[in-house]
C-alpha cells in the first residue's frame, strides 16, 4: 500500500491560518515562566540603581522578530530601575535596531536623556578582537558616540575605562560576532556577569553556557523568553502577542507530525501483511 | 514629505512581503523579482557600509589627519591590499601572506578563548555533587548532566570498538544526542514560526492597521 501523502501546500496554507488568526483574535492562552528568564529578569533587578551596563545588539533585521521584543523588554526595565546603558554592536544593524528601542521608549520615559542615562556608541568591526580591546580600554575602541561626538562629554561615560567599571554585559545575538564572544572575554576572561538573548535557532549551542560556572546568568531565548520577560515586567508587549499565534503554530505541526507517523506506521504494516 | 516615505516604505515592504511569500505557492517571476532585489541591496548596503564606516574611520580619517602617531594603520592597509592582489592571476601568490596572517592570529586566539571557555569551563560545570541541588528536580537535573556529558562523550571515543559495557554506554550517549537534536529541531521549528508571526504583525498591524503595531 503506498503511502498517502497531501500536497505541502495545505500545511502552509494551515499554518498561514493558524498564525494569523491569533494575532487578529487573541485568546490569552496562559504562560509560565522559566528558571533562564527569571534569572535574567533577576540580574536586572538586583543591580542597583545608577550602575552602568553595557548592551550589545548583535543582530540584524532577519532577526528582529525575536529579538526586538526581548531588547525593548530589558530596554524597559533597566529605565524603570534607573540603570545607565551603554549601547553597542558588533553587527553594523544593530545600531539601528538599538535606535529603534529608543525610538519607542522615548515617549514612556521622557526624562531620559541621551548621554546620561543612556548612550549609542555605534559599531566596530572586528568581533572578538573588538570585544577584547573594549574590555582593556573602552576608550580606545570608541573615542566618539555613533554621532561623532567625543564619548568625554557623555556624563554617562565619565569613569567608564573598561569593563570592570559595568555592572553587567548583555548581548542579543543572532550568530557571530555576538553573545560567545561576550562569554569568552566578559566572563571568562574578565570575570563580568554576562547574559544575552538568542535566536530560537541558535539556543541549543547557546543554553550549555548557563550552568554552575555561570558563563551565562540566564538566557533569552527566542519569542517565548521574551513573552516571559513582559510577563514578569507586568507589561504585555509585542512578544506576549505573538504567544497566542506561536503555540497555535506549534499545535498545528504536532498534529502533522502525529498523522505523518500513523500513516508511516500504517502503510509500514500493510507493507508487512502484503508479504 | 517624510509621512510620505514612511507610507510608501510599508507599501514597498507589503509587496515584496508577498512576493517572497508566493514562493510557497510555486516559483515565479515575482519571487524572483523580490529576491534579486534583496540580494542587490544587500551586496550594495554593504559595499557602501565597508566603504563609509569601516575604512574611512578607521583607516583614511586617521592616516590622513595625523600619519605620524597613526602609522600602524599602514600596515593592515597595505596587507589589505596584497590581499586584493589575488584577483591578478600573476600576483596571485602575494595574497597568501596576509591570509596566513589572518588565519594564524585567528587560530592563537580562538585557541585559547574556545579552550578555556568551551572546554574547560564546560568540563568544570559538570564537575559537582549532584546531591546538593536545592529540589529534587535539581538534583536529577544535575545527575542527568552529568550521566548525559559522559555517554556523549564516550560515544565519540571511535578508538575502542563500541561493544560490551563501552558499547551500551555509547548507546546511551546516542540517545541524549537524539534528545538535543529533538530540542534544537524544536528550537529551530519556534524561530521559524517566530519570523512568520513578525511578517504578519508587519501586515496586520504597520500596513493594514487592524492589530496594534
Amino acid at each position: 500500500m503506498a503511502r498517502k501523502t497531501i500536497d505541502r501546500r495545505w500545511i502552509f496554507l494551515l499554518i498561514f491560518v493558524g498564525v494569523a488568526l491569533p494575532l487578529i483574535f487573541v485568546i490569552g492562552l496562559p504562560l509560565e515562566t522559566t528558571e533562564n528568564v527569571r534569572m535574567v529578569y533577576d540580574l536586572v533587578e538586583e543591580t542597583p540603581s545608577g550602575s552602568t551596563v553595557l548592551i550589545s545588539f548583535d543582530f540584524d533585521p532577519a532577526s528582529r522578530p525575536e529579538l526586538y521584543p526581548m531588547a525593548l523588554a530589558l530596554v524597559d526595565h533597566c529605565f524603570q530601575k534607573d540603570i545607565k546603558m551603554i549601547f553597542t554592536a558588533l553587527w553594523p544593524m544593530g545600531v539601528q535596531m538599538a535606535e529603534d528601542v529608543i525610538d519607542v521608549l522615548q515617549e514612556k520615559y521622557p526624562e531620559k536623556e541621551y548621554g546620561k542615562d543612556y548612550v549609542n556608541v555605534g559599531f566596530k568591526a572586528g568581533g572578538i578582537v573588538t570585544v577584547q580591546a573594549m574590555a582593556k580600554n573602552f576608550r580606545t575602541v570608541y573615542p566618539t558616540d555613533m554621532n561623532g561626538t567625543p564619548i568625554s562629554e557623555h556624563p554617562i561615560l565619565r569613569g567608564v575605562k573598561n569593563f570592570d567599571n559595568l555592572a553587567f554585559l548583555f548581548s542579543l545575538s543572532a550568530g557571530s560576532p555576538g553573545i560567545k564572544e561576550w562569554v569568552q572575554i566578559g566572563h571568562d576572561a574578565y570575570g563580568r556577569p554576562t547574559s544575552g538573548g538568542v535566536t530560537g535557532v541558535s539556543a541549543p549551542s547557546i543554553l550549555p553556557y548557563v550552568n554552575e560556572q555561570q558563563q551565562l546568568t540566564g538566557l533569552l531565548a527566542g519569542l517565548k523568553s521574551a513573552a516571559e520577560y513582559e510577563y514578569l515586567l507586568e507589561n504585555p508587549g509585542l512578544g506576549t502577542s505573538g504567544m497566542d499565534a506561536q503555540s497555535m503554530a506549534h499545535l498545528i505541526i504536532i498534529i502533522f507530525i502525529i498523522i505523518a507517523n500513523i500513516n508511516y506506521w500504517r502503510a509500514k504494516k500493510a507493507e508487512k501483511g502484503g508479504k | 514629505m517624510v509621512q510620505f516615505f514612511n507610507v510608501l516604505g510599508i507599501w514597498i515592504g507589503a509587496l515584496l512581503t508577498f512576493a517572497i511569500f508566493s514562493f510557497l505557492y510555486k516559483d515565479n517571476p515575482f519571487y524572483k523579482t523580490a529576491e534579486q532585489i534583496f540580494v542587490g541591496l544587500s551586496a550594495g548596503y554593504w559595499f557602501v557600509y565597508t566603504i563609509f564606516f569601516i575604512l574611512i574611520p578607521n583607516m583614511y580619517e586617521p592616516l590622513s589627519t595625523n600619519i605620524t602617531s597613526n602609522w600602524i594603520k599602514l600596515i593592515p592597509a597595505i596587507l589589505g591590499v596584497m590581499m586584493l592582489l589575488r584577483l591578478i592571476p600573476n600576483l596571485e601568490w602575494v595574497s597568501r601572506f596576509p591570509i596566513a596572517l589572518v588565519i594564524g592570529t585567528t587560530s592563537g586566539v580562538f585557541f585559547l578563548r574556545y579552550l578555556k571557555s568551551d572546554v574547560i569551563n564546560q568540563l568544570t560545570a559538570t564537575i559537582m555533587n549532584p546531591f546538593l541541588g536545592n529540589t529534587t528536580v535539581n538534583t536529577i537535573g544535575q545527575i542527568l548532566l552529568i550521566v548525559g556529558t559522559f555517554t556523549g562523550v564516550v560515544y565519540f571515543y571511535f578508538s575502542k570498538k563500541h561493544e560490551g559495557v563501552f558499547g551500551a554506554t555509547a548507546k546511551v550517549g546516542i540517545y541524549f544526542l537524539m534528545i538535543s537534536f529533538g530540542a534544537a529541531f524544536g528550537y529551530t521549528a519556534m524561530a521559524r514560526i517566530s519570523l512568520l508571526i513578525g511578517r504578519l504583525q508587519f501586515l496586520f498591524g504597520d500596513w493594514l492597521g487592524i492589530i496594534e503595531p
